[in-house]
């Protein structure tokens, strides 16, 4: 909401001495968000004066029209001819919107308007041009107007020549741009506006919408006032139309009104809409004016029926909802209620009997028809905030007066339709303000601030029985007039103080997981990403996954930002990639990214479009376990992933040597790394390897059994389809498993200080056996004795034979209690060997 | 070598005499001296302490002196022979000084020389700066609690007291989770958790809940469609406006330092009531010190209450947000939001691990 301070004091006596600055921050305690502070003309400097078009003669004999103009600019402003002051100036001009009478603005020479450009007095087009006749846009005021302003064509309008023209522009004025919380839907007006800042300044308020003043008595007429009906009150609970006969649609709209409507942001259209405009921006009452000509009936308030279609003002065809209220004549609907108009019964320059609709639609309704049709206007705005209930006959009866004053016409009269209505009354402990803010507050004024937003209190001892006003849908509970009591005593004066120590456990076992596996990962050197969870079945085509993956199964979004990935991500691993191309893209070369985060699988039967009768339990009551239970059973499994992905060097080369590439052996160490972390059990091993993983560089990762990753290589074709540099290697694991995987308590090691035996052997295995269960039958066959076995050795080549490997092996035994003997380690060492023999065929090599 | 003297006969032994052992005691000295190298010592060392050297040599002839004569010659001989031996320790020390200090000489390196063999890794700077808000309510004694990204409908907006035509639905552009009646939406804030808090949680609750959320905005310098939020929950007896007060005065404290400061001004959310902005007063602040607006805050809604089945007689709560984002924008000088989302790993390595 935009509006000016010369408007606001119309109703507030804010001190004159109060700038915008200050008026600005008393709205913002008030609770308004103030936007932007902007002061209208601030970059004009020198006079403008009102003139009066005398004279214009047209010089022909320029490519273009030229005028040269005498204007009456009044007896102080007018030009010295041989140094007698005169009252006019001559003044060439190239616009030609205006006529013999005309009231304009001129800027006379010295003056300098925005964009620093100074009138002078000179020669031009073979006259003397002594000024300037401004337009809107030279005077920084609007855009829209290419022509002359002219202020009135009315000689005998209230603008005498000479006068200054700065307030009839509003230059100097403040206007100020205010974002209106929803529950603030009487300050999307001025009315409102004025009534917080007249709060703010402890100022007297004048209530413009109280007032019935202005409008004529109904006149009598053959004609009769259109009828209103209302089919269903809980749509509109009051319905009221004024009809106004013989209005000249061609008057035009006062300068000031249209000033007025444009520092609030708003175009000037026709006296009619206009006005209408005018007086929802004052009051806070949306207004609709329909062709009485082009109506059929009565006008009748009810609900959409099925099939029901509306051409609105925007010219969009809608289909309407059972739940839509509409305005309906004879022929069906001719608006949707508070929300906007339709083309049908739309004003046009030759509308001369207008009938003025101001009523009170639900503000539920609004709000949902103006979502489910994406359409928002003033009048929703202000109806979805909830529009004061008793606001309509005084808001049509000021623009009756306005449109009468303006337009002419004959007003003949009102109808009007009411529910019956029982006021809110709410009942407050007169203590509670001063108990949730800390503060001492006595109950007198608890109920002088009551009062002061417009509440009426009734008080009995400590309790106070209140009443809000019309203008405030939104106090409905105890803790809305809490909130009214403290802001106006001050947030700035509620004490601060610390609630009592509670006694918490710390971060959770996951969540300190959670973050050891962050810091493990980055001290091995890879850094994090965070990825927008967003993919599209492109990003896994690219990966090369079959149609029936279960990661292809994803939920999708209704509305998502982009077509091309509308949907939530089951697996890190694009977005990863993505990432990985960008970084290269960007010259980095060595890239060993990480990324932690949900993933999103639907569950048994979950459609991927969802369904559309969800539960939705109530909100008076705490929901019952199986209320619970159905609402998180909509939800899909949401597991914490975590991947790697590197590529190219993961050592770089340098004085100390050559460059280490990344390899699949990192991918897969990378899973060690995080599961070392967190001390949990995690095994590697081959296996049947699903894209989009190479399916002899990717181990699969096991814990407790189950398949919680893989890690390795990337599919060659993969590789080539996303873009990346030659094997580039990835990681992926469910952590949450991992995590679960981890013993709650770590034993701490037995330390034997007994000498250590150390026995190398190197085995000579089938080059498909692998090194895996080579070491676990050393293990098992060694015994009790084994401290560690390390590979530390791999060879193939002729001396052991086609498709024959030889690992070699450091065993290392040592007894709690005693140094072992020759023997022992030799029995040990023979008895591994014999069991890597038994198991995998292994052969001591040399023997 | 002679025979042991038994017959106790006087016998003139040569090598004993005092000119001898004189002799042999100097010369191995001067030989020692003369050593400028290990080696050389060594080689020394052989020739005058050695098995062979001319006093080991007269030592064994000491068992023919009668035995008056034995105890001169010992006592002449041991005197030389400690000579010796405490001049060979002497020069060993010296020369073995000597070598440590050349080798030291002889084995330095560049020590400017480059080393950025493996990469640093780096962790995201909204993970490190939500641990560092967490961590400052740890201390406090809140827990950390979490909750779904694609959440229900219900409990991100009905439980609230964001009815299905509350005007605040529409201030939140909702991702909507397979289509627009399904009751599931990614997460618009992290305010669901409050109610996930309540509904699971023992009073009273003391949680801090950062997370991730989700608005239907474009991606530019100042907009995310993925961003994140930093909740804070109190529900206890007696808690009032001045215990969030103070307790939003201690986090500015704990994040901006000792002279940042809160301002609270009047605001609406559905689910507080009374409501606040909140400003902070940033002494660090690019540009000189100012007021930074950084969340919303309030005494938790009666109607929120009712919905998780807490008397709301007897107990009150405060709740209170922030952007994580926004907060690394005008705290840490980041200027473009998508600098946060693209995964440029030099972005992040600035960060390093902590923040």
């Amino acid at each position: 909401m935009r509006a000016p301070l010369s408007w606001l004091r119309e109703y507030a006596d804010i001190p004159t001495t109060a700038m915008g600055d200050d008026v600005a921050n008393a709205l913002v305690r008030a609770g308004l968000e103030v936007e932007d502070v902007e002061t209208i003309g601030a970059d004009i400097d020198g006079p403008l004066v009102i003139g009066r078009v005398i004279s214009i003669e047209e010089l022909t004999e320029f490519k273009k029209p030229i005028r040269y103009c005498h204007v009456d600019v009044g007896n102080k402003h007018g030009a010295l001819v041989n140094g007698v002051q005169t009252t006019t100036r001559g003044i060439i001009c190239g616009a030609s919107n205006f006529v013999v009478g005309d009231t304009v603005v001129i800027a006379p020479p010295g003056t300098t308007l925005p964009g620093g450009f100074t009138i002078g007095s000179r020669e031009t087009y073979g006259r003397l041009s002594d000024g300037m006749i401004c337009s809107e846009r030279e005077l920084g005021l609007g855009q829209d107007h290419a022509g002359i302003l002219v202020l009135a064509s009315d000689t005998n309008a209230d603008y005498t020549p000479g006068d200054d023209a700065a307030p009839v522009l509003g230059i100097g004025d403040t206007v100020f741009d205010i974002a209106v919380t929803p529950d603030r839907g009487y300050c999307l007006s001025i009315r409102g506006l004025a009534r917080e800042a007249a709060t703010g300044f402890d100022v007297e308020f004048r209530d413009p919408g109280v007032d019935l003043a202005d409008l004529p008595a109904p006149a009598h007429s053959d004609q009769q006032p259109v009828n209103g009906l209302v089919e269903d009150f809980d749509a509109a609970d009051l319905f009221m139309l004024r009809t106004l006969v013989g209005f000249n649609p061609s008057a035009p709209t006062p300068y000031a009104s249209r000033r007025r409507l444009t520092m609030c942001g708003m175009r000037s259209v026709s006296l009619a809409v206009d006005i209408t405009n005018y007086v929802m921006l004052e009051l806070g009452q949306p207004l609709h004016a329909f062709d009485v000509k082009k109506l059929q009936g009565d006008i009748v308030v009810r609900r959409a029926r099925p099939d029901e279609k509306l051409e609105t003002l925007d010219h969009v065809v809608r289909e309407l909802d059972p739940t839509d209220i509409l305005i309906t004549d004879d022929r069906g609907a001719i608006s949707l209620a508070g929300t906007m108009g339709g083309t049908e019964t739309e004003i046009d320059d030759a509308s001369t009997d207008l009938v003025i609709e101001a009523a009170h639609f639900s503000a539920s309704a609004t709000a949902l028809a103006s979502r489910r049709h994406k359409l928002s206007s003033e009048a929703s705005r202000r109806f979805e905030r909830g529009v004061d209930r008793m606001l309509a006959p005084y808001a049509s009866a000021r623009a009756i007066a306005l449109l009468v004053k303006h337009g002419g016409g004959t007003y003949i009269g009102a109808t009007a339709v009411e529910a019956p209505h029982t006021s809110t009354t709410i009942t407050l402990d007169a203590g509670l303000p001063g108990r949730v803010a800390n503060l001492n507050i006595g109950p007198g004024e608890v109920v002088a601030k009551l009062e002061a937003v417009g509440c009426k209190v009734h008080k009995t001892e400590s309790t106070l029985t209140v009443s809000p006003p019309t203008w405030r849908p939104d106090l409905t509970d105890p803790a809305d007039l809490v909130e009214e009591v403290i802001r106006l005593i001050g947030y700035d004066n509620i004490p601060s103080r610390l609630p009592y120590a509670v006694v918490g456990r710390g971060l959770t076992r996951s969540q300190r997981q959670r973050r050891q596996v962050g810091r493990a990962l980055a001290g091995a050197g890879y850094t994090e990403v965070l990825s927008f969870p967003f993919v599209g079945e492109s990003d896994l085509d690219a990966l090369a996954l079959p149609a029936d993956d279960p990661r292809r199964n994803m939920l999708q979004l209704a509305n998502p930002i982009s077509t091309e990935q509308p949907a939530m991500r089951t697996t890190l691993i694009p977005a990863l990639l993505a990432a990985v191309r960008r970084n290269v893209g960007r010259g980095i070369d060595d890239v060993a990214i990480y990324e932690l985060g949900s993933v999103f699988h639907l569950r048994d039967g979950q459609p991927t479009t969802g369904i559309t009768n969800p539960p939705r339990p109530g909100v008076d009551y705490r929901p019952t376990q199986q209320e619970v239970s159905d609402l998180e059973a909509l939800l899909p499994d949401q597991p914490m992933y975590l991947a790697v992905a590197l590529t190219d060097n993961r050592e770089r080369p340098g004085w100390w040597g050559t460059a280490r590439e990344s390899t699949w052996a990192d991918a897969i160490e990378a899973a060690r790394v995080v599961a070392d972390s967190i001390h949990a059990d995690l095994t590697v091993r081959g296996g049947a390897i699903p894209m989009p993983m190479h399916p002899g560089r990717c181990a699969e990762l096991v814990v407790d059994d189950q398949i919680v990753g893989y890690a390795g290589e990337l599919h060659p074709r993969v590789v080539q389809a996303v873009g990346l540099p030659p094997r580039t290697a990835v990681m992926e694991l469910n952590l949450d498993m991992i995590m679960r995987a981890s013993p709650d308590v770590v034993s701490g090691p037995r330390i034997d200080t007994f000498p250590v035996a150390k026995e190398d052997v190197a085995l000579i295995v089938d080059a498909t056996v692998p090194a895996a269960d080579v070491e676990a039958a050393l293990r098992e066959g060694a015994g009790e004795l084994l401290e560690s076995v390390r590979l530390f050795d791999v060879y193939t080549g002729a001396q052991v034979g086609e498709g024959k490997r030889s690992l070699a092996y450091a065993l290392r035994f040592r007894a709690p209690d005693r140094t072992l003997s020759v023997d022992e380690v030799t029995t040990a060492r023979e008895a591994a060997v014999a069991e890597a023999a038994t198991r995998v065929g292994a052969v001591l090599r040399g023997a | 070598m002679s025979a042991p003297n038994k017959s106790f006969d006087p016998v003139e032994v040569a090598a004993l005499t005092e000119p001898e052992v004189t002799k042999a005691r100097d010369a191995a000295i001067a030989a020692i001296t003369a050593a400028s190298h290990l080696d050389e010592l060594k080689v020394a060392r052989l020739a005058h302490a050695g098995d062979r050297s001319p006093l080991a040599l007269a030592n064994r002839e000491i068992g023919a002196l009668p035995p008056q004569a034995k105890a001169e010659a010992g006592q002449r001989l041991g005197a030389a022979r400690a000579a010796v031996k405490q001049a060979l320790e002497a020069r060993q020390q010296e020369l073995e000084a000597d070598r440590d200090q050349r080798v030291l000489i002889e084995e330095a390196v560049d020590v400017t020389l480059p080393w950025d063999r493996t990469p640093r890794g780096a962790r995201h700077p909204i993970t490190t700066i939500q641990e560092r808000i967490a961590d400052v309510f740890i201390a406090m004694g809140y827990e950390v609690a979490e909750g779904p990204e694609v959440e229900a409908e219900w409990i991100n907006f009905d439980a609230l007291n964001i009815a299905p035509d509350h005007p605040a639905r529409t201030m939140q552009d909702t991702f909507f989770v397979g289509n627009e009646d399904s009751g599931v939406v990614l997460r618009t804030h992290t305010s669901p958790v409050q109610i996930r808090s309540m509904l699971n949680r023992d009073l009273p609750i003391y949680v801090i809940c950062p997370g991730r959320v989700y608005r239907t905005d474009e991606l530019d310098a100042t907009h995310a469609p993925v961003f994140h939020q930093v909740e804070g929950l109190v529900v206890d007896k007696g808690i009032t406006m001045a215990d969030l007060k103070g307790t939003l005065d201690h986090f500015a404290a704990a994040m901006f330092g000792p002279d940042a400061q809160t301002r609270l001004r009047p605001s609406y959310f559905p689910f507080t009531e009374p409501s606040a902005e909140i400003d902070f007063w940033f002494p660090q602040a690019k540009g000189g010190p100012r007021w930074i607006e950084w969340g919303g805050c309030g005494m938790v809604n009666p109607r929120v209450l009712r919905a998780c089945g807490i008397d709301s007689d007897e107990y009150s709560g405060f709740a209170f947000g922030m952007g994580i984002d926004r907060a690394l924008m005008f705290r840490h000088d980041v200027t473009d939001m998508r600098d946060m989302a693209e995964g440029d790993v030099r972005f992040t390595q600035a960060f390093g691990v902590e923040i």
